[in-house]
């Protein structure tokens, strides 16, 4: 049964439900619990922004707390994803990636090709995204478009509490190192989620909106401000199809090339730097496989190619706003 | 102790530790407000531990900070009222209002930057340092970093390198208990961070860091060292922080009155005012009369951050690269 629950719970229930199904399932990462050694309440965080609360008690020896050395317990993780866990491991902000990229693409990512098809790493690993939270330049980066670009990767970008859950699941039980990228302003946002457990598969876009007049790609928060976006146009007159591709690694390429051989325009809006993003990457795709289609240029609606700011003002102007989305998509429809 | 520093040296210490204190507490409240956008780390109970160290230093010196960075820019000399108005957002920030609390900086004043990536001072450091020793200036480098940064690689790689180079470093390990929750005599594998020193061919050295003069001594054989060629330091300052990882921690994960009684026990402001107050060479009324200044200070760098202007739209796409 569905009831509403924020897009943090589902992400937590989907944990949860696995571990319980799986006893390979672990979970580690900096105070995934909270408070090992100290002197108060143990489970103290569940997670800097609380999402793993709850599980240090339910699933005992299961949640591991780190040492901040990223290299260290990523690695450790891909490891033991060598040999029978399916751990979840979380790297706090995606930022600090730089920290323990090694690992994860030298290492998980090239294990499978490198050693002739015989390794198996099904690792997890969950990373927060995003500007939003005037965390300044080091907290609030996207960077999927980074884990993309890696052949050997799966990248997750859920839109929606459901899909959160669903993706999630799916991110577990699959056999390869997969980066599930969480926006950290949709922990708090609301939708129906299946008390059950479910999976959402890989490489399946949903269309969350059907129109005719123009296609809007979107990825992870980028999808609510398409569809604010959206709403307005439509009392313009113009139909949106938007469409949340869910995974960039697999991409489901079939379902945004039929969108735009039918509509004929194409705006792609990603959080992402716009050089070499899933943007460019999505209307790149489009120009060289249904060119003919295309009845107008393709707008792209992304941060400017500069660092997240602190200054609200400019953390304002950087990330992509639902007017933005807006005023692509008319010069899209308008042009002729 | 007053035998290394005289009488101003002394007001000097005190009006830095000072400084930061009031300006801790006063972030602390204007953040309850909701007013202070953004991640805030502060500083407060630990102000010895900057001011100890960077007593030694003179402008062309360099810094290295973390997250937890007020303290040390305050003692490295960055202008207070710069600082707030970073902290606010505001244009006339120390970084313009791109970088907030986590990452001020002044170059011109030695100071490489609050930091935050945990660890990501160590590696910048052993570079500073290199420049220094291939000038031959005389200059150091100080990496400050904490308990939790202490098991980063970074870290432990930068240790070794600055052997390794023999350089004139100091990687100063502000051991406050914890990495946000995780007690660091769970996260850390020996018993003192300081241990790990001769495993890098380094000295190692622990210091109580709410004794002011124990900091003060111990950074300065240290910095004596690496000016002199000696080579690279570790010094471990134990120590406690007075309020939760970041504003808005409901710590609960630390002992019920902990910070209370190391505040009413050990707090270094109070036991530096004791110990240069008992001699009478430096009275109560001088170190009031600090107190008054350093508030006013303060008060003004909140009214003026309050008042001044935010950046412009404009500038939300200068100052990516030098050149274009
Ligand atoms: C590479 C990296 N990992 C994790 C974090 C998140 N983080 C910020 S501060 C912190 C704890 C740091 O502890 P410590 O080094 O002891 O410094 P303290 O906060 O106690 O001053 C963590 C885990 C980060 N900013 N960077
Ligand atoms: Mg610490």
């Amino acid at each position: 049964m569905a009831r509403k629950i924020t897009y943090q719970q589902a992400i937590n229930e989907a944990l949860d439900q696995e571990m319980q199904r799986d006893p390979t399932v672990i979970i580690m990462g900096e105070d995934n619990a909270g408070g090992e050694g100290s002197p108060g309440e143990m489970d103290a965080w569940g997670g800097v922004l609380g999402v793993t609360k709850g599980l240090y008690h339910k699933h005992p020896g299961r949640v591991l707390d780190t040492p901040i050395s990223e290299s260290g317990f990523i690695g450790a993780a891909i490891g033991a994803a060598c040999n029978g866990m399916r751990p979840v491991a979380e790297l706090m902000f995606v930022d600090f990636m730089g920290v323990c990229f090694d690992q994860i693409f030298n290492q998980a990512a090239k294990f499978k090709y490198m050693f002739g098809g015989k390794a198996e790493t099904p690792v997890v690993i969950r990373t927060m995204y995003g500007a939003g939270f005037r965390a300044a330049a080091q907290h609030s980066q996207c960077l999927y478009s980074l884990f993309t670009h890696v052949p050997g990767l799966k990248v997750v970008l859920p839109s929606n509490p459901y899909d959160a859950k669903g993706l999630l699941i799916q991110s577990i039980r699959d056999n390869d190192p997969v980066i599930f990228c969480e926006n950290k302003i949709l922990y708090t946002m609301e939708g129906d989620v299946p008390e059950e457990s479910y999976v959402v598969p890989f490489g399946e876009a949903a269309v969350v909106r059907e129109g005719d007049d123009v296609t809007i790609v979107a990825f992870g928060r980028m999808v609510s401000m398409a569809q604010e976006a959206a709403d307005a146009l439509q009392k313009s007159g113009i139909h949106c199809e938007i469409i949340d591709p869910r995974t960039t690694s697999p991409l489901d390429e079939e379902t945004i090339l039929e969108s735009v051989e039918k509509t004929g325009r194409l705006v792609v809006v990603d959080e992402s730097n716009p050089r070499c993003s899933m943007a460019g990457d999505i209307a790149g795709l489009v120009a060289r496989k249904v060119f003919g289609s295309l009845k107008a240029p393709i707008e792209q609606v992304t941060a400017p190619h500069v660092p997240p700011p602190f200054s609200d003002v400019l953390e304002d102007l950087y990330v992509p706003n639902a007017a933005k989305v807006e005023s692509a998509v008319t010069r899209v429809a308008e042009y002729t | 102790m007053s035998k290394t520093l005289n009488r101003e040296g002394l007001l000097e210490a005190y009006r830095t530790m000072r400084t930061i204190r009031e300006f801790e507490e006063r972030v602390h409240t204007d953040f309850a407000t909701g007013e202070i956008p953004g991640f805030v780390h502060l500083y407060a109970g630990e102000e010895a531990s900057a001011t100890g160290v960077c007593m030694h230093l003179k402008g062309k010196d360099c810094i290295a900070s973390t997250h937890r960075g007020h303290g040390h820019c305050i003692a490295k000399g960055v202008d207070p009222i710069e600082m707030m108005a970073e902290i606010w957002g505001k244009s006339t920030g120390s970084c313009k209002g791109k970088g907030g609390s986590m990452h001020i900086a002044d170059l011109s004043k030695g100071m490489l930057g609050a930091n935050g990536i945990v660890g990501g001072g160590g590696p910048l450091i052993c570079g500073t340092a290199l420049a220094s020793k291939m000038r031959g200036d005389k200059t150091v480098g100080i990496c400050f970093f904490g308990d939790g940064a202490s098991n980063q690689g970074t870290i432990l790689e930068a240790m070794n390198l600055a052997t390794v180079w023999s350089l004139p470093a100091v990687f100063v390990a502000e051991n406050n208990g914890y990495a946000e929750t995780t007690s660091s005599s769970w996260s850390v594998s020996c018993d003192n961070i300081a241990d790990r020193a001769s495993a890098f061919g380094m000295p190692g050295v622990i210091v109580d860091g709410f004794d002011f003069f124990a900091v003060y001594e111990a950074a300065g054989e240290a910095i004596k060292r690496a000016r002199e060629g000696g080579g690279p330091t570790l010094v471990e300052v134990k120590v406690s922080r007075y309020y939760g990882h970041f504003e808005g921690d409901q710590q609960t994960y630390r002992a019920d009155g902990e910070v209370k009684k190391l505040r009413e026990e050990k707090d270094c402001l109070m036991q530096f005012r004791r110990h240069v107050t008992a001699d009478g060479e430096i009275s109560n009324a001088d170190l009031d009369a600090i107190d008054s200044e350093v508030l006013a200070l303060i008060n003004e760098s909140v009214v003026r951050a309050k008042a001044d202007p935010k950046p412009e739209a404009a500038d939300l796409l200068t100052d990516v690269y030098v050149s274009y």
